[in-house]
């Protein structure tokens, strides 16, 4: 984005200050609205789901009359009354299933009654047969010609062009790259690793959970509240299933209490408008159980990678050889795009000049797998920044030198094809070395314990359509102050606070005048594509700067033509227009809704001033199908790095995480609080996976759906020192050269994790997570406790 | 089902409420009442989201019957702030970004509110200790211990 002159001035500017959030106030006084908290009135109804208790099953009959005879019921609904399909990249899915089940959890039926109670026991009295089918739990098996199909029907579903599935097989996107000649490349390495990793399913655990409250009208005009990461994508999809007009589908989206990508797309909204639509005026409230949370709603897929990996005796990166088998669930609609952003990042951080990658998205009989915060990357890390130590200590080489050496720099060739822009990564990897203290070992607290450091590097691109767009407005009040409309959502990560600093500088006014313009409501919000893979700061920065500028604009030609200036000559600071030319100022507020009176005194000129800007990336190429090659396959990559210092006690297994640091390259820090907020957060959920969580699925089955038997990182679970360490390389097209880092932040952790603990007592647990339990049997079968 | 008229202290004001039997605290606070500052994160006591301040203790309210608190004193959120004035802790969340989704916000400020209340020169393990039963996914607790610490600190000066 080219900027003004006013833009380089940076006295006043709020851009790289850490103001406080906007929102702040509101959240800690209990005053901050989310979708539960709305109050809805004595119509409101309590939906329920029956869903399935099989993991694969055909349906032979449903009845519900039972259900609907139940005093205080108001309506019992199934698949047969909504034959729409849905789904954000491949439409494989009905809102209620319509003939077979696929998941433990799938819903076939759904509930509206006068109180949860009454929707609950009538979920007792719908009677369903089913009739089981073999099925499926391992992606690898699932991928084989020996396996069930899941989806008979995918050769017939609309897909993005983009995806790539295989209709007579459980593959529904097989992604590839063909990079060099990796076959010829491994006579001349000097090292070769070869491993398989499997990374179990987690969940994303919002303390909220999902909530949906729909009204359908007697026009079939659907308003929708809930806790959303994509009200426009939602608007759109739900209106593609039930055969409506965009235009009659609104969605009211208050704050999200914690997304992590499970509120993007749709999950289970579509369910309450469905049901909502047979009691047309009253409001129907879905909210998911925290049962229901950890799996019928979007959970992190599983995955099997088979890495290979080489490199010459200096330690350079010749040839990789990746196999990527994704337990994507029984639904893949947005699943999909994980396995291709993790194919067009399957190199790791790092130049590898012959490289050949086979990602495969594969139907499953497990819960549907969806966007979670790194969108594949912590996966695939995971295993690959665990091999590359490995390659480095095979060669005798020091971790962080092996990497030093082969991460992307400017103009390196990317895995697919282009070349890397300019990046920190060299710079963060050296900061994490040092803040670690790399090459030193501390002497543990006990003599029962043992020590380690380990580090890992990281990269990512926004993985989104090639034309996922952005767009604001921007309008100013009787006193001057600004209001910002937007499309993006506050869920956490510091968005509204960012958009009013960027609004203010890009205007010219505090910071303090900016008010965002909140709940995002598609009825009145400008469009958004979805607040997802950290790109908001950029993206809807983008149409935030063009929105000031087009007010700034209509500001300067009315100030210029009524002081007979040139609009040059003009500038908007701290809320006034001032010239340099003449030296006069005059305030926002006495021209910004009512005009100006013409010069000769006749009449008057300008009006409210509204700014409107939009932005969309124009210049992403797509790739070769069959290669993965393609001059621009990406908007941009943020990069950085993880270190950490671990103590494994050798009478339990258990890993303690002593010291944590991260350093990313964010192009440029627009509130820096705000990112260091990201880089902590995001280091905490990555140790969280990395050491306890694993959603454990038995024959479908999910094992620990709650609190108490899946543990998530608590107060006690904090290192006693994090540091996190800012590098700014800025980007062409940031907002003053940023770009996002909330996925980021938890990507490199899990191999952080394993390379310390391989670090402290020589022994690589392949899996994570890192229990106590599992380091234990590891150290007893490599011998090392008895 | 019964009802059951109670009458309780709710920062401050005196309420009087008919709840059923089987209602829980936090869904007399929420659906009753519309204070809809305390949370519902898993009805089950296992996440803290729904934390106030029971008689003096922390309680989570989700497994407390609201039958059971005629002639109680509830703490709630949005009691904490007087006149206008944020509690000290409030204001240190804020200054520390402590704050992300705002979600568990809530009930960690209650828990800390109570810490505070009960032990003013709590030590960090203290402060862990207080807020394991407060799930947050989004800050990674560290920004909320040195909002709590310094505002420890700050009331013996």
């Amino acid at each position: 984005m080219v900027l003004e002159k006013h833009d380089l001035k940076t006295a006043s500017s709020p851009i790289g200050k850490s103001v406080p959030r906007v929102d702040a106030y509101e959240k800690v006084t209990g005053s901050a609205v989310f979708a539960d908290d709305i109050q809805f009135g004595p119509a409101l109804l309590y939906a329920r789901i029956k869903r399935s208790p099989l993991p694969h099953a055909l349906i032979k009959r449903i009845d519900v009359s039972k259900a609907r005879q139940l005093p205080g019921v108001k309506a019992v609904v199934t698949g047969q009354d909504f034959p729409g399909y849905i789904g954000l990249y491949l439409q494989d899915r009905h809102i209620f299933c319509r003939d077979r089940v696929r998941y433990v959890g799938d819903p076939v039926a759904g509930v509206a009654a006068i109180t949860e109670e009454i929707a609950e026991k009538a979920l007792e009295l719908i009677e369903v047969e089913y009739e089981p089918l073999p099925a499926v739990f391992d992606p690898e098996y699932g991928a084989s010609p020996e396996a069930p199909l899941i989806h008979p029907d995918l050769g017939q579903y609309k897909v993005a062009p983009f995806i790539f599935p295989k209709p007579g097989t459980n593959i529904s996107n097989h992604f590839k790259i063909r990079k060099g000649d990796v076959d010829a490349a491994w006579k001349d390495c000097a090292a070769i690793v070869e491993r398989v990793y499997r990374i179990p399913h987690v969940q994303h655990v919002p303390l909220e959970p999902h909530i949906a409250v729909a009204k359908v009208d007697e026009k079939g005009h659907v308003t929708l509240w809930g806790s959303s990461q994509s009200p426009f994508a939602q608007r759109n999809l739900i209106a593609m299933a039930l055969g409506k007009s965009q235009s009659d589908v609104q969605v009211i989206a208050p704050y999200v209490g914690g997304g992590f990508g499970c509120k993007a797309g749709v999950t289970m909204e579509a369910l309450a408008v469905a049901i909502a639509s047979k009691v047309p005026g009253h409001p129907v409230k879905l909210r998911l159980t925290r049962e229901e949370e950890f799996h019928t709603a979007f959970v992190r897929q599983g995955v099997v990678l088979h890495i290979k990996m080489g490199c010459d005796r200096n330690g350079k990166l010749l040839a990789m050889e990746n196999r990527f088998y994704w337990d994507g669930g029984a639904y893949t609609e947005y699943g999909v795009n994980v396995t291709r952003a993790a194919g067009y990042s399957s190199s790791g951080p790092y130049e590898i000049p012959n490289i050949k990658t086979d990602s495969y998205c594969v139907y499953t009989n497990h819960p549907v797998g969806g966007p979670m915060r790194g969108f594949g990357h912590p996966e695939i890390h995971a295993g690959i920044e665990q091999c590359i130590d490995e390659l480095a200590h095979e060669i005798g080489m020091n971790p962080v030198e092996i990497r030093r050496i082969n991460c992307l720099k400017e103009n390196s060739i990317l895995v697919t094809g282009g070349k890397m822009h300019k990046t920190g990564l060299l710079e963060c990897i050296d900061k994490v070395a040092k803040a670690i203290d790399w090459g030193t070992k501390t002497t543990p607290r006990e003599p029962n314990k043992r020590r380690g450091k380990g580090i890992a590097a990281m990269w990512k691109a926004p993985a989104m359509p090639p034309n996922a767009g952005s767009s604001a407005v921007v309008k100013l009040t009787e006193d001057g102050k600004v209001i910002v409309e937007v499309g993006g959502q506050e869920i956490g990560q510091g968005s509204f606070t960012v958009a009013a600093q960027i609004a203010a500088a890009a205007l010219g006014v505090p910071f303090e005048w900016v008010r965002v313009a909140g709940p995002v409501d598609t009825k009145y919000s400008p469009y958004e594509w979805q607040t997802v893979a950290s790109r908001i700061t950029w993206s809807m920065g983008n149409a935030i700067i063009a929105a000031a500028s087009d007010a700034r604009k209509q500001i300067l030609e009315l100030v210029a033509q009524a002081w007979n200036e040139n609009v040059e000559d003009l500038d908007i600071v701290d809320g006034n227009v001032i010239s340099y030319k003449s030296e006069e100022s005059r305030s926002l507020k006495d021209l910004v809704i009512y005009g100006l009176p013409r010069p000769d005194g006749k009449g008057w000129m300008g009006g409210p001033i509204v700014g409107r800007g939009s932005f969309m990336p124009t210049y992403i190429t797509g790739l070769d199908p069959e290669t993965g090659q393609g001059e621009r396959a990406v908007v941009h990559y943020t990069t950085g790095a993880q270190a950490v210092e671990v103590e494994v006690d050798m009478d339990t297994g258990r890993v303690t995480v002593l010291r944590a640091v991260a350093a990313f390259d964010v192009g440029r820090a627009i509130n820096p609080d705000a990112v260091k907020a990201q880089m902590e957060g995001g280091m905490i959920q990555g140790i969280s996976t990395a050491l306890f969580e694993s959603l454990r699925l038995k024959d479908g089955i999910p094992q620990n759906s709650s609190f108490v038997d899946y543990r998530i990182a608590t107060s006690t679970d904090v290192p006693l020192e994090l540091e996190t360490i800012i590098v700014e390389v800025p980007q062409d097209d940031g907002p003053w050269g940023a770009r996002g880092v909330g996925e980021h932040a938890m990507v490199p952790t899990i191999p952080a994790i394993a390379n310390a603990i391989y670090d402290a007592i020589g022994i690589r647990v392949s899996e994570p997570p890192f229990t106590s339990e599992k380091v234990y049997l590891a150290m007893q079968e490599a011998g090392l406790v008895p | 089902m019964g009802i059951h008229r109670i009458s309780l202290t709710i920062n401050g004001d005196f309420h009087q409420v008919d709840v059923p039997s089987n209602m829980t605290l936090l869904q007399m606070l929420r659906e009753k009442l519309a204070l809809t500052g305390t949370k519902n994160g898993c009805m089950a006591g296992e996440c803290g989201a729904c934390t106030v301040i029971l008689n003096g203790e922390p309680v989570n309210s989700c497994m407390v019957l609201a039958a059971e608190c005629d002639g109680s004193d509830v703490i709630t959120i949005e009691g904490l702030a007087k006149n206008g004035r944020l509690d000290p802790l409030q204001e240190a969340i804020i200054a520390h970004s402590g704050v992300q989704c705002g979600f568990c916000t809530p009930g960690i400020i209650i828990s800390a509110r109570a810490l505070l209340d009960r032990n003013p020169s709590p030590s960090l393990e203290d402060v862990k200790e207080a807020l394991v039963g407060n799930l947050c996914r989004c800050t990674g607790y560290h920004s909320i211990f040195s909002a709590i610490l310094e505002v420890a600190q700050s009331q013996h000066k």
